[in-house]
């Protein structure tokens, strides 16, 4: 795992500023959906434990994380499936706990697809327009449009069992937009695909929200699918979003330890914090070993417990001591990870701690210049960590 | 609302008054006495003379009738005797067939299957009377014996207790080999390979991993043939003659030719009653069944 | 390609001989001249003919036809009911003795059934007849429909429905359009074999019949019972055809749109 491969498309500034879609900086919008203090109980099981979310429109918005986190409970009470046992959810200021699945403005597309074995690839797009009874020419140029976009014409005819999976995940995506709901769920939409044809059809589905302006709300485990196509990702956990954020945003400055692991790899340094002037703290991680320095935004107590979080790919490793190096850290290289366009370095430092130190292969048939029980020095900057409180 | 509401009482209300109510009149008439009338009972509820009244005439008298008659005891003992031994009966056939369906070749298992399939399909009535023309004294199965030379006097089979054996295995053997067939299909073959290579022989590897692994259709296969056979009215009265004792066969006479409604009620208490701890056992077989494939 | 070892292959040639062999028998003779049964004196119709003279048959035989045609349909509706109720009903008061009551009939012993049933037509003061057989083969038929419906109703994906629903559908609608088309086969499959029961039934069809309406199996017992007569063996043997040639031929139509949709599966998994 790494970094996602695209950058993603929204800034990771602070400030809204012309041209870059940012609803949620800007006190001017209204959001679309709104969760306020929703709890969902099943029996004694909390599902969703006080929650509170503004979604905006025309936004990706993914909600990620490991199953049984609440996710999936979360999008059917958007759909209607489930009605929350506190709180209100809003959609464009309404509370839509009184109107049915039917009869909201929200389609969903499932995970099994759940495309009508019994019907046509052209009858399952139509299917939701005949239930509004639209005019029959209408209703052709629709489910045409709709054929065109997901480029399935050829295929109109056949049935669901004659269509490949790509194929058939198109069509239930066909069929859930061809309504143009005001928002559309999409409950892993892509776990069913394999690795390369995943990674396609993600883009494919930023172009489709891209060009039909419909916020999707999606559901996924997957952290690289969700950094690759929502504008925000919302981490969850035991019912509660830990984090809501964009891409970029998650990955680099994620507000507690468990983002920071879920999101990527990283190295968790636990120490004790003291301040050491403006947003700079000293962090002492073991004894006898030189403090480390790092910044934070966040307000630390002298001598309170805090966690280091640094991504591999922040650390470099090199046989010397840097001389301008902020931290700078020696051990031993205990193990060696070669994963073609990358390699990952463990090594192992005094006290028993593992720190991963990433590098690009940059070169075709570079030497390998350490090797393992070699002696090495790690170094990263002020700024590469984030202080987290633990 | 309105809709769920009729989508859950209609068949409910279906089976309350075509099935649990005819079973309370049941119950009740077998607590009533014979009577010269019609109904043939006593007594008859009336709104004017209460529930008290009423309830105060019913008595246990049919039911210590049974017992000292030694017709019903022994009918009930004879339907148990056959009833065990026609499931043994039927399994001993049966799964030698199942085994051998379960490894024939792929592309026969279907037409194998339905062949199992086709008599049950077929009218009961129908296959059992076709053993009437074979076991008969001068039936097929008589006529080739004395014609090859194996006897010299027919054989008398039909109305004895082995033709009702010989019907119950022919008609209740498909119950038999179908849960076992399924079973054993299910089987990974690798099984037996494994036990195999842990130094098996075939016969151990079959009574160490088949057999335990095709329990569940074992057990399945005897409550489908054990039930329905200790009630079987038809097979005892076709081909048992009149030495042969079943509970179903006395119950229908009672009924029937004797006009005792109470004795008949209380006969099929008693049978529902014996009953009960068999259909209890097979739900719950049933039940691990369906828990353990999910 | 594993082979039959000799012990299997004795084994499938008796079982299946044991199963056949009398209903062969049966066949062979319905075509004998002769008023004997068991005595073959050539080839010949004439108990077919008979039997298409006989007015009581005839009768009996429509008498069936109706029962079960009647039975089954209303049984296959009652029984899709019941199985909807059991498999996506949630809970409702009363719902174990609901289930109880589905399954109970499917082991209770025929006469039991039959006994119960006839003295609740005689306490309520229901003339036996056609209507009485009826409402009988109706109440155990539909247990039968019920599990084979609800065991494919368990199978099913429910998120069908959910996206029936989420495309605008009302709840009926949503089993109207989607579910009923797709649980076609196991419905359809229940009516035949509630037909069929109710075809086949004797015990139960004794007890809630009355002089007015009589039926086949009613019919063949009390003919069968004097003995074996040829033109029963006329009469079984069209019945035998019929059922043969309906199984097969069902078999075959699900067999063909099996292997047809395996082809297509694989030609799209190939086409991707």
């Amino acid at each position: 795992m790494g970094q996602p491969e695209t950058a993603p498309r929204s800034a990771t500034g602070e400030m809204p500023h012309a041209g870059v879609f940012e609803p949620w900086n800007d006190p001017a919008e209204s959001p679309l959906i709104r969760f306020r203090n929703v709890t969902k109980r099943f029996g004694e099981f909390t599902a969703i434990d006080d929650l509170t979310l503004d979604i905006y429109e025309r936004e990706f918005f993914a909600l990620l994380g490991p199953s049984g986190c609440g996710k999936t409970t979360m999008m059917r009470m958007l759909a209607g499936f489930e009605a929350p046992t506190e709180g209100v959810i809003e959609l464009s200021g309404q509370d839509i706990a009184p109107i049915p699945p039917n009869k909201r403005a929200v389609n969903m597309m499932f995970q099994s697809y759940a495309l009508f074995p019994h019907l046509s690839v052209w009858e399952n797009i139509a299917f939701g327009l005949r239930r509004d009874r639209m005019p029959k020419r209408d209703l052709e140029a629709r489910v045409e449009e709709m054929l065109r976009l997901t480029r399935l014409d050829q295929f109109a005819r056949r049935k669901p069992h004659q269509i490949s999976g790509g194929q058939r995940q198109r069509v239930a995506l066909a069929r859930s937009l061809a309504k143009a709901p005001k928002l559309l769920l999409l409950d892993e939409p892509l776990g069913a695909l394999d690795k390369k044809l995943r990674q396609d059809t993600q883009f494919e589905l930023m172009d489709i929200q891209e060009k039909t302006g419909t916020t999707f709300v999606i559901v996924t485990h997957d952290q690289e699918e969700a950094m690759t196509v929502a504008s925000r990702v919302a981490v969850m956990d035991n019912g509660r979003i830990i984090q809501a954020d964009t891409p970029a945003r998650i990955y680099e400055s994620p507000s507690s330890v468990y983002v920071a692991d879920f999101i990527g790899d990283v190295n968790i340094i636990q120490g004790r914090a003291t301040p050491d002037g403006d947003e700079a703290y000293r962090v002492d991680w073991a004894q006898g070993q030189t403090p480390l320095t790092a910044s934070s935004a966040t307000r630390f107590e002298p001598g309170q417990a805090c966690h280091l979080a640094i991504r591999p790919e922040k650390v470099t490793i090199s046989s010397d001591r840097p001389a301008d190096a902020a931290n700078a850290v020696q051990g031993k290289v205990h193990d060696i990870a070669y994963l073609g366009n990358l390699s990952t370095y463990h090594v192992e430092l005094p006290g028993g701690v593992i720190i991963k130190a990433q590098t690009a292969n940059t070169r075709r048939l570079s030497r390998r210049s350490y090797t393992w029980e070699d002696t090495v020095w790690l170094s990263w900057t002020a700024t590469a960590g984030v202080l987290l409180a633990g | 609302m309105m809709r769920r509401f009729l989508l859950i009482a209609t068949p409910y209300a279906w089976l309350l008054a075509l099935f649990l109510v005819p079973f309370a009149i049941v119950l009740k008439i077998s607590l009533s006495d014979v009577a010269l009338a019609r109904p043939p009972y006593v007594p008859q509820f009336s709104w004017e003379e209460g529930i008290g009244a009423f309830l105060s005439q019913l008595d246990l008298e049919n039911f210590v009738f049974l017992t000292q008659d030694d017709l019903y005891w022994k009918a009930y003992l004879s339907s148990l005797r056959i009833a065990v031994m026609s499931t043994v009966l039927t399994l001993l056939v049966g799964y030698p067939v199942a085994y051998a369906m379960a490894r024939a070749p792929q592309e026969w298992r279907p037409t194998l299957m339905m062949l199992v399939i086709l008599p049950f399909w077929t009218s009961f009535l129908i296959r059992v009377y076709a053993w009437m023309g074979i076991l008969s004294n001068e039936g097929y199965l008589n006529q080739f014996l004395l014609g090859i030379g194996a006897i010299s006097e027919p054989l008398t089979i039909l109305n004895t207790q082995v033709a009702v054996y010989i019907g119950i295995v022919y008609t209740y053997l498909p119950f038999m080999i179908l849960p076992i067939y399924s079973a054993l299909d299910r089987l990974d073959g690798s099984l037996i390979e494994a036990a195999e290579d842990l130094g098996c022989s075939r016969a151990q590897a079959f009574w160490l991993v088949t057999i335990p692994l095709s329990r569940p259709g074992i057990i399945a296969g005897c409550f489908l043939v054990f039930i329905p056979v200790l009630g079987e009215f038809v097979i005892p009265s076709l081909l048992g003659g009149s030495g042969t004792l079943m509970i179903g066969k006395v119950l229908w006479e009672e009924f029937f030719n004797n006009r005792d409604w109470p004795v008949a009620s209380a006969v099929a208490v008693i049978l529902l009653l014996i009953l009960i701890v068999p259909i209890i056992l097979f739900q719950r077989n049933q039940q691990k069944q369906a828990e353990a494939e999910q | 390609m594993m082979r039959l070892s000799w012990f299997n292959t004795v084994s499938l040639t008796l079982g299946f001989a044991f199963l056949y062999i009398p209903m062969i028998i049966l066949v062979i003779y319905s075509f004998n001249d002769s008023q004997l049964v068991t005595v073959w004196a050539g080839f010949s119709t004439r108990w077919y003919g008979e039997l298409l003279q006989n007015e009581a048959f005839l009768n009996a035989a429509w008498v069936t036809l109706k029962v079960a045609v009647f039975s089954s349909t209303i049984a296959t509706v009652l029984g899709t009911m019941a199985a909807y109720v059991l498999v996506r009903g949630g809970r409702f008061m009363g719902r174990t003795l609901f289930s109880g009551m589905i399954y109970a009939p499917l082991v209770m012993p025929e006469v039991i059934t039959g006994l119960s049933l006839l003295l609740l037509f005689i306490g309520i003061g229901l003339d036996r007849g056609v209507l009485t057989i009826v409402l009988a083969h109706t109440t155990f038929s539909m247990c039968y429909v019920s599990v084979v419906v609800s065991s494919r109703l368990i199978t099913f994906d429910k998120s069908l429905e959910e996206a029936a629903l989420d495309l605008g559908c009302s709840q009926a609608e949503a089993f109207r359009l989607v579910t009923l088309p797709i649980i076609a086969p196991a419905v359809i499959s229940g009516w035949l074999l509630a037909f069929t029961l109710s075809l086949d039934d004797l015990v139960i069809a004794s007890f809630t019949a009355g002089p007015s309406a009589t039926t086949l199996p009613i019919k063949i017992f009390s003919a069968v019972r004097l003995g074996v007569s040829p033109e029963i063996n006329a009469l079984s043997t069209l019945m035998i055809a019929i059922v043969t040639v309906g199984v097969i031929t069902a078999s075959l139509v699900s067999k063909r749109a099996m292997v047809r949709q395996q082809r297509d599966e694989q030609e799209a998994a190939r086409a991707q």
